[in-house]
């Protein structure tokens, strides 16, 4: 820092080194794994490198089906997470800049119930209301729908309040002046708000669609039938060490397939995600 | 002077009406069951209903399970939250350090964030697991008589490594920004005060990120309670023997397997009281927040 | 081109406090005219329900005789230049100025014609496809101009458009604003609290206090006849001195009062008093009077010097050319024409004139 400190600069990244090895390994393990035949896989300890099986397997897995979840397979899997991690990510985003739009660019009755009444959800996560959530579902009849799946987890504050924070410094001298140069308000919205929200939309999307793709507990509840399945779900229900016939390669492929989108997006988007991340929890 | 503002009078009901709507259907109305329930006894078929007042409560506080399972949560939380913040603490303190490859090490740290905490939960598994995990298989070779499935503590050490695996991401990213934020002024001024390395970091450094330890201490522990449902019931299904039954979990399993409404919607109250409890800690420390800036 | 015209314009907040207590107010077609007073007096009020962005509880506007109360600040054929710009932070320069265009559906040429006439006009042509974000404070101000121009609309609202800008550019930017409205006449409403902004721009200069007009008219008349203390202190830098006439110190200048038996206030400019060399040269139309200096400020090519008439009496300025080398303590004498006092009642503030 202060002293030009070698010795400690080297020993940073020895520790450094270290730490990444430790995150990642897990990570590596698995995808090593999943290069291997379910031989090799049930022998321990497992090699440090690849194996020969990457195309069969990952080819098994994404389009041959899998017996232990009713032969769906891995790219039906994708498709769901996805569907789902997106529709959530991009619901919430429109939503949530549709009411914080209201409620700051808006007076109007009741205004400020409205807030509070979307501000006290942030509160409480589905985790602790999941039995009544589940019985409105299946009054609704949306047991084994994207909707189901989604719009539960669409209700919630955390995106209104960062929109909403986000407008209240925009200046309202933008707002008359879009006024004086003929725009209402949906124009104003269109032209001005959201092309000023873009990084913001950006941040919000990544930590929005990991917290999508990752869901556990709601797809559990809400889709019986195995075509609908999330991977997560998926991978859990092929899981079993009671049983001799998982197909632990393809489990394998399964795990690493459910990591990597996810991943991608936040290595990718990184700027936004670290972004996001800090911002929203203000 | 007041905001500017549109004068249209219906339009700010139309662009609140969806998030409207789909907190009502989705939150309030689950939410008063979950209320109205928690006063209820249901028999296990649905066929008969009756008030019971605050007898699920005391049911529930007075039944050993559920203490137990409140320890369980208490060791489980705070075990996560201090074995996920204190590498992540020394990790970022490590970063700051380095002038190269910052980012290289940022973009490496931040894949456990994006796993799923089931997936998570099954990564350690697969290494951990007596039958097939890599380790489980060093460490019986070592002499170590390893195996989660059957003993309680070493179930709870696997969730617990699990769990914290995944919130070391999150943790680096916050105390890096805690450590960037720090004035090189008041750290060079210490170590013109004689400061050495070590203790410019306990008496200068500390202090100062002081108050987002605090809130990512707040933040684990709530992520410990409610976000780690998917590694229990991928690693352990909260046994063995219940020794890794989190309320969360209970809440699950009372409701969905025992079929136990009233006492899952009780359960679902208490935490509810406990989640708005560790937000308003939460708050307390953002507005605490501001007079440290 | 059109004029504009203020009948008892009032504003009422919802809190019951009154910003604007009836003003009338005709803005002839191609005038400037100037609002200013001091901040909380309702000038920017005022502005922004000729603008349209504050509803009108009382009264009526006129722009170009049209009655515009209800209408939407687009309908109104205004252009407004704000204190912070307002530029579109996303859109490139020449984006901002074509905004309002397209929203009223004008041609592509008539827009690129306008564009194009804009930026010659301004200077700005060379940063058309720039960000607002990479331009100078100066040059922001300048396409800020620029969206009002391109609109070519009856009226120019100004709401403080120097006051982000330091002082030097101020100045530039100043005479630049009225070189353009000469050369375009379009009238104009512009908001200060910088009397002398207002004192250098306007045709038509307006004093506000309290949300009323304190007077109105062409600069020099209001600098030479303010029709109030509010006025004479506010117009003028430094400001016109002082002298409650039943105050310690002003005996020597009881034969000036007015007509009237309340209690007076005289008021003279610091410029039109002088200070006597021993007590030589006094002027048969001059009043001398006795001051104790308590303070001198060197501004460069003139110096003010203060000083009290009496222990406990007012402090008086006087302009000195060049640099003077008075020290505090000092006694000096100082003449002025008995013509250019100014008296005020000292109840209610108004002018009082000699019969």
């Amino acid at each position: 820092m202060i002293e030009r400190d070698r010795g400690g600069r080297f020993f940073a990244h020895l520790l450094l080194i270290v730490g990444v090895l430790i995150v990642a390994f897990p990570i590596y393990y698995t995808f090593i794994a999943s290069t291997q035949t379910i031989q090799t896989i049930l022998r321990p300890p497992l090699p440090l490198t690849p194996g020969g099986e990457f195309a069969e397997n990952y080819g098994q897995a994404l389009f041959g089906g899998v017996g232990r979840i009713g032969g769906v397979d891995v790219g039906t899997l994708l498709f769901n997470t996805s569907v789902m991690a997106l529709g959530i990510a991009l619901g919430k985003i429109a939503i949530s800049l549709l009411s914080a739009f209201a409620i700051v660019f808006f007076r109007f009755p009741f205004r400020m119930f409205f807030f509070w009444m979307i501000f006290v959800t942030l509160m409480l996560p589905v985790e602790v209301r999941i039995l009544p959530t589940y019985k409105v579902m299946v009054d609704l009849g949306l047991i084994d729908t994207y909707a189901g799946l989604i719009l539960p987890l669409v209700a919630s504050a955390t995106a209104t309040l960062l929109f909403r924070q986000f407008f209240m410094t925009i200046p309202s001298e933008l707002v008359e002046a879009a006024r004086i140069d003929g725009a209402g308000p949906m124009k104003f919205f269109r032209d001005i708000l959201i092309p000023l929200s873009r990084t913001n939309i950006a941040a919000l999307f990544v930590i929005l669609f990991i917290y999508g793709w990752t869901q556990y507990l709601w797809p559990l509840l809400v889709t019986n039938d195995n075509r609908m399945n999330t991977i997560v779900i998926a991978l859990k229900k092929m899981v079993s060490f009671a049983d001799a016939d998982t197909p632990w390669n393809l489990v394998m492929v399964t795990a690493i397939l459910a990591i990597v989108p996810p991943v991608l997006v936040v290595v990718l988007m990184q700027r936004w995600f670290v972004r996001g991340l800090v911002e929203s929890e203000k | 002077m007041p905001k500017a503002a549109f004068p249209n009078k219906l339009l700010p009901y139309l662009l609140l009406a969806p998030q409207v709507l789909v907190t009502l259907v989705f939150f309030y109305w689950p939410a008063s069951q979950a209320l109205y329930q928690s006063v209820l006894k249901e028999d296990a078929f649905g066929l008969k209903t009756e008030f019971v007042g605050l007898a699920n409560f005391s049911a529930i506080l007075s039944n050993p399970n559920y203490l137990s399972s409140l320890q369980t949560t208490l060791i489980f939380s705070i075990s996560t939250a201090l074995l996920a913040m204190a590498p992540a603490l020394l990790l970022a303190t490590a970063a700051e350090k380095v002038v190269r490859g910052k980012g290289f090490y940022r973009t490496l740290m931040i894949w456990p964030y994006a796993v799923a905490p089931a997936v998570a939960g099954l990564l350690w598994l697969f290494m951990f697991n007596p039958t097939m995990g890599t380790f489980a298989y060093m460490l019986r070779a070592a002499g170590v008589p390893w195996d989660p499935l059957l003993n309680g503590d070493q179930a709870m050490l696997l969730v617990v490594v699990a769990a914290a695996w995944k919130q070391i991401s999150y943790n680096f990213l916050f105390f890096v920004a805690a450590l960037q934020s720090i004035p090189r002024s008041l750290v060079e001024a210490a170590a013109i005060d004689g400061a050495g390395s070590t203790k410019r970091f306990w008496t200068i450094v500390f202090p100062l990120i002081a108050p987002t330890s605090f809130f990512l201490l707040v933040v684990n522990t709530v992520y410990a309670f409610f976000d780690t449902f998917g590694i229990i019931d991928a690693v352990t299904a909260g046994g063995p023997a219940r020794a890794t039954e989190t309320l969360v979990y209970k809440v699950y399993i009372d409701g969905f397997v025992n079929l136990d409404l009233g006492g899952s919607a009780a359960q679902s109250v208490i935490l509810m009281a406990i989640v708005i409890a560790l937000t308003a800690i939460q708050f307390r420390y953002v507005e605490r927040k501001v007079h440290y800036a | 081109m059109a004029a504009i015209e203020l009948s008892e314009v009032r504003k009422v907040y919802a809190g019951g406090v009154e910003a604007v207590k009836g003003v009338s107010l005709t803005i002839p077609d191609g005038a400037f005219c100037v609002l200013v007073g001091p901040s909380g007096c309702g000038k920017s009020t005022l502005l922004r329900m000729v603008a349209g962005l504050e509803g009108i509880s009382g009264g009526t506007v006129r722009i170009g005789g049209r009655v515009v109360n209800d209408l939407e600040p687009a309908s109104r054929d205004i252009a407004m230049v704000f204190q912070n710009y307002a530029l579109y932070p996303h859109m490139t320069v020449r984006q901002n100025l074509e905004y309002g265009l397209k929203n009223r559906k004008t041609p592509k040429e008539e827009i690129a014609r306008r564009v194009e006439e804009a930026a010659r006009i301004l200077e700005i042509g060379q940063y058309l496809d720039r960000r607002p974000g990479q331009l100078s404070g100066g040059q922001r101000q300048r396409v800020a101009m620029g969206r009002a121009i391109v609109r070519e609309p009856a009226a120019f609202l100004f709401d403080e458009p120097l006051s982000n800008l330091d002082a030097k550019l101020r100045v530039t930017m100043r005479a630049e604003i009225r070189r353009l409205q000469r050369r375009l006449k379009t009238t104009s409403l512009y908001v200060t609290h910088d009397q002398l902004e207002a004192m250098t721009l306007a045709d038509q200069l307006v004093v506000l206090n309290a949300g009323r007009i304190e007077q109105a008219g062409s600069p020099m008349a209001i600098y030479e006849k303010p029709a109030s203390l509010f006025v004479a202190t506010f117009i003028g830098s430094p400001a016109m001195n002082l002298v409650p006439l039943d105050g310690p110190g002003a005996s020597p200048l009881a034969t000036l009062a007015g007509p009237g038996r309340g209690r007076q206030v005289l008021g003279i400019r610091p410029e039109h008093m002088r200070l006597l060399d021993g007590g030589a040269g006094v002027r048969a139309d001059e009043i001398v009077l006795d001051l104790v200096v308590s303070g001198v400020e060197v501004v460069g090519a003139e110096s003010y010097v203060t000083g009290r008439l009496a222990h406990g009496g007012p402090e008086l300025a006087v302009r000195v050319p060049g640099y003077s080398h008075l020290e505090p303590g000092a006694a000096v004498k100082a003449a002025a024409p008995l013509g250019a006092f100014h008296r005020f009642d000292a109840e209610s503030g108004r002018r009082l004139e000699l019969a």
